[in-house]
C-alpha cells in the first residue's frame, strides 16, 4: 500500500512539528488569511494594551478641553465636546466590534439553522423560508433598520443596536448556508449515510456539519462585517445609541460639528483609519476563509 | 410560459409593496403609543415651529386617521393613502407635502445612483473579465490588489477621504451640495457644469470601490466558466482564442453577474444614501437624514416605502430582462 | 489498413501540484493506422483521457507535455505554433468529447456552434449557406434538420453527443478521438466509414472495445501496458492487468462469484518502484520491484511491458 512521506512516526513531538510545518506552509499559500489575521490582531492589541495605557472615562464628554490636536498628553487629540479620543477610540472599537459579533453570530446561528432546514427538507418549508429571505434581500437592509431605529428612539444601548441588526442579519446566511447544504446534499456519502440508516439530525451533525465548518467560517466573518457595516451607518445617521462612543457615533459628531471643514483632521482620523482596518481586516478573513473552504479557487500558478 | 415567469415576479414586486407599506403602519406603533402623534405634541410643545400649523396638523392627523376607529381601520385608510401616493405631511416642513419634498430629491439620486451603477457595473464586469483573459498584458495582473483593498470599504468611507484630499486640501472639487449656492438652476450650460463638477467626488466614492467589486467577482466566474465543459470543446474545436473568449466564456459568465446587480441593489443603495448624507447631497439620503434628525415621521415613512418600492420595481426589471439573456429560463418548467 | 496516419512516441504527461507532481501519463508510444480504430482502455485515472488531450494539446496548466512526438501523417503536431495547431484542431484531428451533458454552449443555438467551428477555420460562406452545411451535418448523424435552431438544452443527451459528432465530422477530419461515446458508437462507425478516417476509442468498458474496436491498448498509472489486436486481448491477454481484466469480465456461461481485482491503483503522485503493477500482481518476483518493463513486441503486432514475457 502507499506510503505517505509525511505520516507521522511514532513519538508526538515530531506529530506535532509535522502539523505545524504543514500549517506554516499553508499559511504561505494563503497570504490573505495572515494579512487578515494580522491587521485584526493588531486591533486587539491596540484595544488591549490602549486599556492598560488610558482610562476608559476620559471616552465621555468634558473629560478634556476641547479641541486639542494631537500631543503627548492627548496622543489622539480630543474632541469638541472634551473627549480624549484615543480613550474613545480604545472603548469604543471593542463597541463597534460588540455590535458586529452579535450581530453577525445571531444571524448565522439563525441563518444555519433555517438554511440547513430548508434545504434539507424541501418543500413547502423550503419555498416559505427562501421566499421570505429573497423578499428580504431585495428590501435595502438600512432602510428598515432605519424604521426601526426611528421607532425605538428611546435611548438606545449598544446591546439593543446589535438585535436591531440582527434583525435582518440572518437573511444572507441563510441563502449561502441553504445553498451550501444544497450542493453536499446531492453528493454521494449523504446518500450513503441515509441508506445506511443515519437519522436525519445525525446525517446533519455527523456528515454535513465537518465539511461545511470553513464555510460557515468564511459566511460568519462576512455576517459580522456587513453587521458593522450597518451598525456603522446607522450611527452616522444619528440613530445609534447617543451615549455611547462607538466608531459610528465619533463620524456622527465629526458630521455633525463639521470638524472636515474645521480643519480638526485629528477628530475624523483616528476613527477611519480603525475602520478602515477592520474591514480589510474583516475583509483579507473572509478571502482566506473561503480559500479553505473551497479549494477550486486556489490560485494555480 | 414566459407569462408565468413575469406574472411570478410581478406578484412578488406586489407583495413588496405592501409588505413595506404594512411595517411601515406597524412598527411604528410596536411601541404601545403612537409615536407620531406623541412626536407632533411634542413639537408643538416645543414650539419651534409655528403653533397654529402644527395644531391644525394635530386636528387634521386624528381626524383623519381617527385614533379612536379600530385599528384595521386605520390601517384600511392608511393603504389607501398610499395607492394614491399620499404620504401627508411633512412635519418638519409643514405645509410642504412629503411627495414634493421627495420629488426634488428623487432625480438627483436617481440621477447619482443610476450612473454609478451603470459605469462601475461595466466597467467592472469589462476589467474582471479581461484580467480573466490569458492573454492579457501583464501589468493588468497589478491592478488586482488595489481593486481587491478599495472594494471592502464602505463608500462613505472613501467618500470622507476623498473630501479631504481633493475637496479640502487641493481644493479641486467642491466639497459639499448638489450645486454652488446660489447658483440658478436651469438647463444651462454652466449650471450642468456645476452639478457635474458637484457630483464628481460623490460618484467616485461609489465607482472606485464598486467597480473592484464587480470585476473580482466577474473574474471568479470567468475563471469558473473556463474550467466548464463547453470551453474545452470549444478549444478542441479549433476556434479563435477571441470567439472562445467572448461567445463561450463572457457570455455564459455574465448570467450569474446579472443576477448578482439584481441583487446588489439594496446594498448599493444604503451606500449611497451614506454618500448623500456625508457630501450634503441634495438626494434621498440626505433629506432622509435631516428627517430623522428632526423626527419627521411622515417623511421618514414616506422616503423608505419610496425608495423600497423602486428598488421592487427596479429589481422586476432586470428579473424581466433575464429570460433574454439565458435561454434556459423560459424554459424552466421541465 | 494502410501507412500510419499517427505516430505518437514518449508522449509523457505531468501535473504539477503543490504536493508533488503527477505522472498523468507516462512514455506512450503507439501508431494508428489509415482506417483503423484503436481503443484505450483502463480505469478512471490511468492516463487514457489524459493522452487524448495531450494529443490534441489540450492539457491545461498546471498539466504540462513534458516530453513525446505527435506525428500526423508528417508533421509534429507538438511542434507546431498555437496558431497552426488551432487551425489542425477538427480540421485534421477531432475530438468527441467524454459525456457531452456539458460539452455545448448553452447559451448558443446549435447552428451558430457549427458555424462558429467553419468560419474559425476559414470557410467564408453567407449565413444561409452555413446554416444548411449545419443542417446537412445533422441529418448525417441522424438529428432533425429542426435541431439547428435549438439550444442544447433542449436536447436530450443522445442527441446532444450526435450534434458533438456533428461538429466533430465537419471538416473531415482525419483522425477522431472519441472519449467514451457510449450513447452514438454506430455514429461514430458509419462516420468512419464515410470519412475513411481513424479513430481512437477512450473507454474503460472492455465489452465496447469488444463490439467497436481493431486493437486495445490498455493503460495503467499513466502507462501503456498491453497494445494488441482486440481478439487477442480477449483470448490471450499478455499482461497480468490485462488477464485480471478480463476475468473479471461477466461472461453468461459462468457463474460463481464476481470478483474485481484486488487492492486499489496507485497515487499518480506516488508511484511504486519498478513495474507500477507489482504491489497487485499475483505473479510479482523481486525484478518488478526494482526494475520498470520496456515495451517489447512479444508476439507479431502484440505489445506488452512486463518482465514475465
Amino acid at each position: 500500500m502507499e506510503q505517505s512521506a509525511t505520516s507521522s512516526s511514532p513519538g508526538t513531538g515530531t506529530a506535532r512539528s509535522a502539523r505545524l510545518a504543514g500549517a506554516l506552509r499553508y499559511l504561505r499559500r494563503n497570504p490573505s488569511l495572515v494579512v487578515g489575521i494580522v491587521l485584526l490582531s493588531g486591533l486587539v492589541l491596540f484595544v488591549g494594551i490602549g486599556h492598560l495605557l488610558v482610562d476608559t472615562s476620559k471616552a465621555r464628554p468634558l473629560s478634556a478641553p476641547g479641541i486639542r490636536p494631537p500631543s503627548l498628553q492627548y496622543p489622539f487629540g480630543t474632541d469638541r465636546q472634551g473627549r480624549n479620543l484615543l480613550a474613545v477610540m480604545v472603548a469604543g472599537t471593542p463597541l463597534t466590534l460588540r455590535i458586529g459579533f452579535i450581530a453577525g453570530f445571531l444571524g448565522v446561528g439563525i441563518g444555519s439553522i433555517l438554511g440547513f432546514v430548508s434545504a434539507y427538507y424541501r418543500g413547502t418549508v423550503d419555498t416559505v423560508i427562501r421566499g421570505i429571505a429573497d423578499i428580504g434581500l431585495t428590501v435595502p437592509g438600512l432602510l428598515v433598520l432605519i424604521i426601526i431605529a426611528v421607532s425605538i428612539k428611546e435611548g438606545l444601548t449598544v446591546d439593543q443596536m446589535a438585535i436591531i441588526v440582527a434583525s435582518l442579519a440572518w437573511l444572507n446566511p441563510t441563502r449561502t448556508i441553504r445553498a451550501q447544504v444544497l450542493s453536499l446534499r446531492e453528493r454521494g456519502y449523504v446518500e450513503v449515510a441515509r441508506l445506511s440508516g443515519m437519522s436525519g439530525p445525525e446525517i446533519i451533525f455527523k456528515e454535513l456539519m465537518p465539511n461545511l465548518l470553513p464555510y460557515l467560517g468564511a459566511t460568519l466573518v462576512n455576517a459580522v462585517s456587513n453587521a458593522i457595516l450597518a451598525s456603522i451607518g446607522l450611527e452616522v445617521l444619528g440613530l445609534g445609541p447617543i451615549e455611547s462612543p462607538t466608531l459610528g457615533m465619533t463620524l456622527y459628531w465629526v458630521n455633525y460639528n463639521a470638524a472636515l471643514i474645521n480643519g480638526w483632521w485629528w477628530w475624523w482620523l483616528a476613527p477611519i483609519v480603525i475602520i478602515l482596518i477592520v474591514f480589510l481586516g474583516l475583509f483579507f478573513l473572509t478571502v482566506g476563509l473561503d480559500e479553505i473552504a473551497n479549494p477550486r479557487l486556489r490560485r494555480t500558478v | 410560459m414566459r407569462a408565468d415567469y413575469l406574472a411570478k415576479r410581478f406578484g412578488v414586486f406586489v407583495l413588496i409593496v405592501w409588505l413595506a407599506a404594512t411595517l411601515n403602519f406597524f412598527l411604528p406603533r410596536l411601541s404601545g403609543q403612537d409615536p407620531v402623534r406623541v412626536k407632533l405634541l411634542q413639537q408643538a410643545q416645543l414650539g419651534g415651529y409655528v403653533q397654529t400649523g402644527i395644531e391644525a396638523m394635530v386636528k387634521e392627523y386624528e381626524q383623519r386617521f381617527g385614533l379612536d376607529k379600530p385599528l384595521w381601520r386605520q390601517y384600511l385608510s392608511y393603504l389607501r393613502d398610499v395607492a394614491r401616493l399620499d404620504f401627508n405631511y411633512s412635519i418638519a416642513n409643514y405645509p410642504r407635502k412629503v411627495n414634493e419634498i421627495i420629488g426634488e430629491a428623487i432625480p438627483w439620486t436617481v440621477g447619482l445612483l443610476g450612473t454609478t451603477t451603470l459605469l462601475s457595473f461595466g466597467l467592472g464586469t469589462f476589467l474582471g473579465a479581461l484580467l480573466a483573459w490569458p492573454r492579457a498584458p501583464r501589468w493588468m495582473r497589478y491592478l488586482m490588489p488595489p481593486l481587491w483593498a478599495l472594494h471592502a470599504i464602505p463608500f462613505f468611507l472613501l467618500g470622507l477621504i476623498l473630501i479631504y484630499l481633493l475637496a479640502f486640501r487641493l481644493n479641486v472639487f467642491p466639497m459639499f451640495g448638489g450645486y454652488s449656492p446660489g447658483a440658478f438652476p436651469g438647463l444651462t450650460l454652466d449650471f450642468v457644469g456645476d452639478v457635474l463638477k458637484h457630483s464628481i467626488l460623490p460618484a467616485a466614492s461609489i465607482v472606485l470601490v464598486a467597480t473592484g467589486g464587480w470585476a473580482l467577482a466577474m473574474r471568479g466566474m470567468m475563471v469558473t466558466t473556463q474550467g466548464e465543459d463547453y470551453v474545452v470543446f470549444a478549444e478542441a474545436k479549433g476556434l479563435k482564442s477571441l470567439t472562445i473568449f467572448l461567445r463561450y466564456c463572457v457570455r455564459n459568465a455574465i448570467l450569474p453577474q446579472s443576477t448578482a446587480l439584481a441583487l446588489a441593489l439594496g446594498q448599493i443603495l444604503s451606500g449611497a444614501v451614506l454618500v448623500e448624507v456625508i457630501f450634503g447631497y441634495p438626494g434621498v439620503g440626505t433629506i432622509l437624514f435631516l428627517a430623522i434628525r428632526e423626527n419627521d415621521h411622515f417623511l421618514i415613512q414616506g422616503i423608505v416605502f419610496t425608495v423600497v418600492v423602486a428598488l421592487g420595481l427596479a429589481t422586476f426589471l432586470l428579473d424581466a430582462i433575464y429570460p433574454l439573456l439565458d435561454p434556459r429560463i423560459s424554459y424552466r418548467r421541465k | 489498413m494502410t501507412a500510419d496516419v499517427l505516430r505518437v512516441q514518449g508522449l509523457t504527461v505531468h501535473y504539477h501540484t503543490p504536493l508533488g507532481a503527477v505522472r498523468a501519463a507516462d512514455n506512450i508510444s503507439f501508431s494508428l493506422r489509415g482506417g483503423e480504430r484503436l481503443g484505450f482502455a483502463g480505469e478512471s485515472g490511468s492516463g487514457k483521457s489524459t493522452t487524448a488531450l495531450a494529443i490534441l494539446r489540450l492539457i491545461k496548466s498546471p498539466g504540462r507535455i513534458e516530453a513525446g512526438e505527435v506525428w500526423l501523417d508528417d508533421c509534429n503536431l507538438l511542434a507546431l505554433s498555437e496558431e497552426a495547431m488551432r487551425q489542425a484542431r477538427l480540421a485534421r484531428i477531432a475530438m468527441i468529447p467524454q459525456g457531452s451533458m456539458n460539452s455545448l454552449n448553452p447559451v448558443m443555438r446549435i447552428k451558430r456552434q457549427i458555424a462558429d467551428a467553419l468560419t474559425d477555420h476559414g470557410t467564408r460562406l453567407p449565413r444561409r449557406q452555413l446554416e444548411e452545411r449545419a443542417r446537412a451535418l445533422l441529418q448525417s448523424v441522424g438529428l432533425r434538420s429542426e435541431v439547428v435552431d435549438m439550444f442544447p438544452h433542449e436536447l436530450s443527451g443522445g442527441m446532444k453527443q450526435r450534434a458533438c459528432i456533428a461538429i466533430a465530422i465537419s471538416l473531415r477530419p482525419r483522425v477522431i478521438i472519441a472519449d467514451e461515446p457510449t450513447s452514438a458508437l454506430d455514429v461514430v462507425a458509419r462516420v468512419q466509414r464515410e470519412l475513411d478516417a481513424s479513430v481512437i476509442l477512450v473507454g474503460h468498458d472492455m465489452g465496447l472495445m469488444a463490439q467497436f474496436v481493431d486493437r486495445v491498448g490498455v493503460m495503467y498509472a499513466g502507462k501503456l501496458v498491453e497494445l494488441s489486436p482486440v481478439r487477442e486481448i480477449f483470448t490471450k491477454p499478455l499482461h497480468p492487468y490485462t488477464q485480471m481484466l478480463i476475468a473479471t469480465l461477466p461472461s453468461l456461461d459462468q457463474k460463481g462469484t464476481f470478483r474485481g481485482i484486488p487492492g486499489l491503483p496507485p497515487l499518480l503522485r506516488d508511484l511504486p518502484p519498478g513495474c507500477a503493477f507489482h504491489p497487485r500482481c499475483p505473479h510479482a518476483v523481486e525484478r518488478c520491484r526494482q526494475e520498470a518493463p520496456e515495451t517489447r513486441e512479444v508476439r507479431p503486432n502484440a505489445w506488452a511491458a512486463c518482465h514475465l514475457l
